[in-house]
């Protein structure tokens, strides 16, 4: 019982996440408000952590999974893409390295800077 | 045989199950092969494209059982939230450098998106196409949509990003010397979406949380500021 209960709540935020969508004018997915009402709820005390823990551990788990559909859909776009198949995998491959490497470097250095900063305020 | 394969394909279950195989499939070959392309999302999905073409089996038949994979995809989104939750304090100390880091991200993303663009002289609707590739699929294909790029082509950019973040973060991350577990999962998630994000996850809780909140804060700024670049275009 333990699992269903906990699915019915993801299940009943993630139905709240796509009504919302439906109801605001803003081109957000359901997926996300879906997310932003879990961590509300969360935050607020409304839901405790245990409380879907062991099933959004098992949905995080098997994501990539899931994944697997959309990707063999490119099956159907060899067609359209051949085209323009150069800067479509220049953009999507070359670009992902790029924006991926400078992302996590900037972030990095932004941290590892702030955290010295801190360790010399305590220091002083 | 052939009447063979079409009975096979139409049972309910062909789809999930040869899925699930090849998924198997992928994920022993990964264990056996160090090597950041033998990876098990990207290795089911080719046998699974090779399998369907030589059984002569539509895409839209797959589909119509495979969906049932699909559909637990939103719910897995919504529990991003957990490990978020989990990891708020760390996210607190970190906020300056999460959100410059995903501004950067986006920025550096547009900025290739537009050379490349220019070097092949394509028109404006063809940048209004790429340029949510690294968002996640209903957010990019809104802005795409809005945007007048071609639909399609935005979600096969986007499905392409997504599994080149996925099969190449250990490596680009390793290249690029990023170590710090907030920095990793903000690059993966900035860079590519939900699909990178499921590879985030494996590496760590913190990456997995920070990863899952880029992809949201990445979608959100990049549906706001994705009518001033096409603007700018």
């Amino acid at each position: 019982m333990k699992y269903l209960k906990q699915f019915g709540i993801i299940i009943v935020i993630s139905f709240m996440g796509e009504l919302l969508r439906e109801l605001l004018p803003f081109s957000v997915p359901g997926s996300i408000y879906g997310l932003v009402l879990m961590l509300l709820a969360l935050f607020t005390g409304v839901l405790k952590v245990s409380q879907v823990k062991d099933t959004s551990g098992f949905l995080l788990d098997i994501m990539p999974v899931l994944f697997i559909p959309s990707t063999v859909g490119l099956m159907d776009y060899f067609g359209v893409l051949s085209d323009i198949i150069l800067p479509v995998l220049l953009v999507c491959i070359l670009g992902t390295i790029l924006v991926m490497g400078v992302t996590g470097r900037v972030t990095q250095h932004i941290i590892i800077s702030m955290d010295k900063q801190k360790g010399r305020e305590i220091n002083e | 045989m052939n009447d063979f394969i079409v009975t096979l394909s139409e049972t309910m279950f062909f789809g999930v199950a040869i899925s699930l195989i090849c998924y198997g499939i992928g994920t022993f070959v990964n264990r056996k092969v160090k090597f950041p392309l033998a990876n098990p999302l990207l290795i089911a999905a080719i046998l699974l494209i090779v399998i369907l073409k030589i059984m002569d089996i539509e895409y839209e038949t797959y589909l119509s059982e495979a969906k049932y994979i699909s559909y637990l995809l939103t719910p897995a989104t919504v529990c991003l939230a957990v490990p978020l939750y989990e990891k708020l304090q760390l996210l607190k100390d970190n906020l300056k450098a999460v959100l410059l880091g995903i501004f950067t991200g986006i920025v550096i993303s547009a900025i290739s998106i537009w050379g490349v663009c220019v070097v092949f002289s394509l028109d404006e609707s063809v940048f209004a196409t790429m340029l949510p590739k690294s968002t996640t699929t209903a957010i990019g294909m809104a802005v795409s949509e809005e945007m007048g790029g071609v639909v399609n082509i935005t979600v096969a950019m986007i499905a392409i990003t997504g599994i080149s973040g996925n099969v190449l973060a250990d490596w680009v991350l390793r290249l690029f010397r990023v170590t710090e577990p907030v920095a990793r999962g903000i690059a993966i998630g900035t860079s590519s979406h939900v699909m990178g994000t499921s590879k985030a996850l494996e590496m760590g809780e913190t990456e997995g949380a920070m990863s899952g909140l880029a992809v949201a804060v990445a979608g959100l700024i990049t549906v706001l500021i994705a009518p001033l670049l096409v603007g700018l275009y």
